[in-house]
């Protein structure tokens, strides 16, 4: 679905990311551990093609095709989807408004809002004065109305209380294909087969980990893939060790 | 000032019959006063008035409790007509009992109006002075739209426009006065325009230039006299290349409780807009916010935001915030992951950035408003 092959990335004349590979395939969800200034942020924004992220070297394969230097929404209409960290607002323009701009088939924004606790929110500007909460609860529901083949997550739980996380943690596994569903008998690997979704999600907290459930955990650190793995147990070991340890990784 | 300003123009023009069916007028006028709102088959509307250049060429009301009447006719008509006129906007010297056009707007007490009275201001000779004088009266607890829109013939490109528009809104009552522009590129407009409003009464004034003009110079104000009076402005304004435009909106609050809301939004797209408001707080408890936001769409032009608020006694509360920038990068890039091109995220930022909500807008006018957004686009 996704892959990035001998990525580097400057912003300005900085170099932020420096030879990145990855690969995501069909169904699979990775997250991506980091300290802050990592350059977590910067992958994600890249991988969307934000102009201010200057690729220097290596591409981007997206469904087998090279997207390095196709623009933001050219990607999204090939089915990439992105929930920001901090969204900007836009004065006149309602969530209304934007839901129906992100919908991909004849979605009515009700139905979706509903399921996120937004109804009231959908004749209001978008995120002008949300919380926290609501921001990432406005960020899912236009991304649920756009249905992306490859979510990507810039710190969903950030800035969430308990109640309303359930509800992100819910909506992020739809999105996902990976809501829990009465077992109807098929063999798990049957399931897994048949899900296609993909994520990418930056978390600083691991906190998003007792939600949903992730395939693949990658650190970052110093702009570098330092190391790869179950992401449980990279985060475990995050937890009793910090990142300083990944220096040794990376060199 | 205004007798200079009349040099160069021609000042009688000749004179227009009388039309009884404004349906008669030729498809590319008809749809010239389409966008400034006026419908000439007069469907939903209580009552027609058109001015063309210095002749009435029609006048009637279809709602009982509602009279338009020419200026000149009401003047005629009742004695004390003579008390109102001139009464917020000195006569001019040279008045002098002159005949004057212009339309005379009346709603008897009580009477609430379901449709609204429509007005066309029009050139249609190049290089006219057209002269108006509009009075507009709401009698206690009555309620009135009008739409005004003024414009040039489709083939006009140069006169000058000078209105005055005296309004007094009694105990209670509610006037929604909205005003569409629609000039000729070498149009010279000077408007002027004075509201009263009494206690428990509303003014909402709606006001729209989408298009060039030489030059706009105006600056509306309303005394908001009586206790509990509310005073609103929208202002709504788009500067091609070319056009200069100094429009701003001013608020008395002189009695106590009385509020005011001035929201103006300003495009260049290589004009040149000067934007000023002012709400003066002349009483204790009175409120005023004052919005202005200007949006550059040009490498060339100039916004010049004055906003100004003014208290005469400490128990007053007045705010404004005021911006001015060209589109926001990260609002293009926020909608071209929703999945929009470039383009198509700019217009929808710049049709937000216009859309003030305004209550009980005719379709027509935000039919109008999304043309003037799709030019803007050109200009970029």
């Amino acid at each position: 679905m996704l892959r990035l092959e001998n990525l580097s990335v400057a912003i300005g004349d900085r170099t932020v990311l420096e030879d990145i590979n990855l690969e995501i395939v069909p169904g699979e969800t990775h997250v991506l551990f980091g300290p802050n200034g990592s350059g977590k942020s910067t992958l994600l924004g890249t991988i969307m093609g934000f102009p201010r992220f200057r690729v220097i070297a290596g591409r981007i394969l997206f469904k087998e095709e090279d997207i390095t230097a196709l623009p933001v929404n050219e990607r999204a209409v090939r089915g990439m989807g992105i929930a920001f960290q901090r969204p900007p607002t836009i004065r006149g323009v309602l969530l209304r408004n934007i839901i129906e701009i992100a919908a991909r088939d004849g979605i009515t924004p009700e139905e979706l809002a509903a399921g996120l606790n937004l109804t009231d929110f959908l004749d209001r500007e978008v995120n002008h004065g949300f919380s926290g909460g609501e921001l990432k609860r406005s960020e899912l529901v236009q991304l649920l109305a756009q249905n992306p083949d490859l979510v990507l997550l810039d710190e969903p739980e950030s800035g969430v209380d308990l109640e309303n996380m359930a509800l992100i943690g819910q909506a992020i596994n739809h999105l996902l294909e990976k809501e829990v569903v009465r077992w109807n008998g098929r063999p798990l690997k049957e399931i897994r087969r048949g899900r296609t979704k993909c994520g990418l999600v930056i978390t600083h907290t691991g906190y998003i980990l007792n939600y949903v459930e992730a395939d693949v955990g990658h650190v970052l650190y110093k702009g570098k893939l330092s190391c790869s793995g179950n992401p449980r147990e990279l985060f475990g070991c995050i937890k009793r060790v910090g990142y300083g340890e990944c220096v040794h990784c990376v060199l | 000032m205004a007798k200079s300003i009349k040099e160069g123009f021609l000042q009688e023009g000749k004179q227009h019959a009388y039309i009884e069916d404004l349906t008669t007028l030729p498809p590319v006028e008809k749809e010239r006063l389409l966008h400034t709102g006026v419908d000439v088959k007069g469907h939903s509307r209580a009552g027609t008035f058109m001015q063309l250049d210095n002749s009435v060429v029609h006048c009637r009301s279809v709602q009982e409790g509602v009279e338009v009447l020419n200026i000149q006719e009401a003047l005629e008509k009742y004695a004390w007509v003579r008390d109102y006129l001139g009464g917020l906007i000195p006569l001019d010297e040279e008045w002098s009992g002159r005949r004057m056009n212009g339309y005379f707007v009346r709603v008897l007490p009580g009477v609430k109006t379901r449709y609204p009275v429509q007005a066309s201001l029009y050139i249609g000779h190049e290089g006219l002075a057209q002269e108006v004088h509009n009075l507009v009266i709401l009698e206690e607890e009555a309620a009135l739209d009008i739409i005004t829109g003024c414009a040039t013939g489709a083939f006009v490109q140069r006169g000058l426009h000078i209105g005055i528009t005296e309004a007094y809104v009694k105990k209670g009552a509610k006037l929604s006065f909205t005003m569409i522009h629609n000039w000729g590129e070498e149009v010279v407009v000077r408007p002027r325009g004075v509201t009263l409003v009494e206690a428990g009464g509303v003014f909402s004034s709606n006001f729209f230039c989408l298009s060039g003009v030489r030059s706009l110079l105006m600056y509306p104000t309303t005394r908001l006299a009586g206790e509990g009076a509310v005073g609103r402005y929208n202002t709504i304004l788009v500067a091609p290349p070319g056009t200069e435009m100094d429009v701003g909106s001013r608020v008395q609050l002189s009695a106590p409780d009385t509020k005011a809301e001035l929201i103006a939004r300003t495009i260049t797209t290589g004009g040149d807009i000067i934007n000023r408001g002012h709400i003066a707080g002349e009483v204790p408890g009175a409120r005023g916010h004052l919005e202005c936001r200007g949006l550059m769409l040009s490498e060339r032009g100039r916004i010049y935001a004055i906003p100004e608020l003014e208290a005469l006694v400490a128990n007053v509360e007045l705010s404004h915030e005021a911006a001015v920038g060209k589109v926001a990068e990260e609002e293009i890039e926020y909608l071209m992951a929703r999945g929009l091109s470039e383009e198509e995220a700019t217009s929808t930022i710049v049709r937000g950035f216009l859309n003030v909500n305004i209550e009980g807008l005719p379709s027509i006018l935000q039919e109008e408003i999304d043309r003037a957004i799709a030019a803007c686009r050109l200009g970029m």
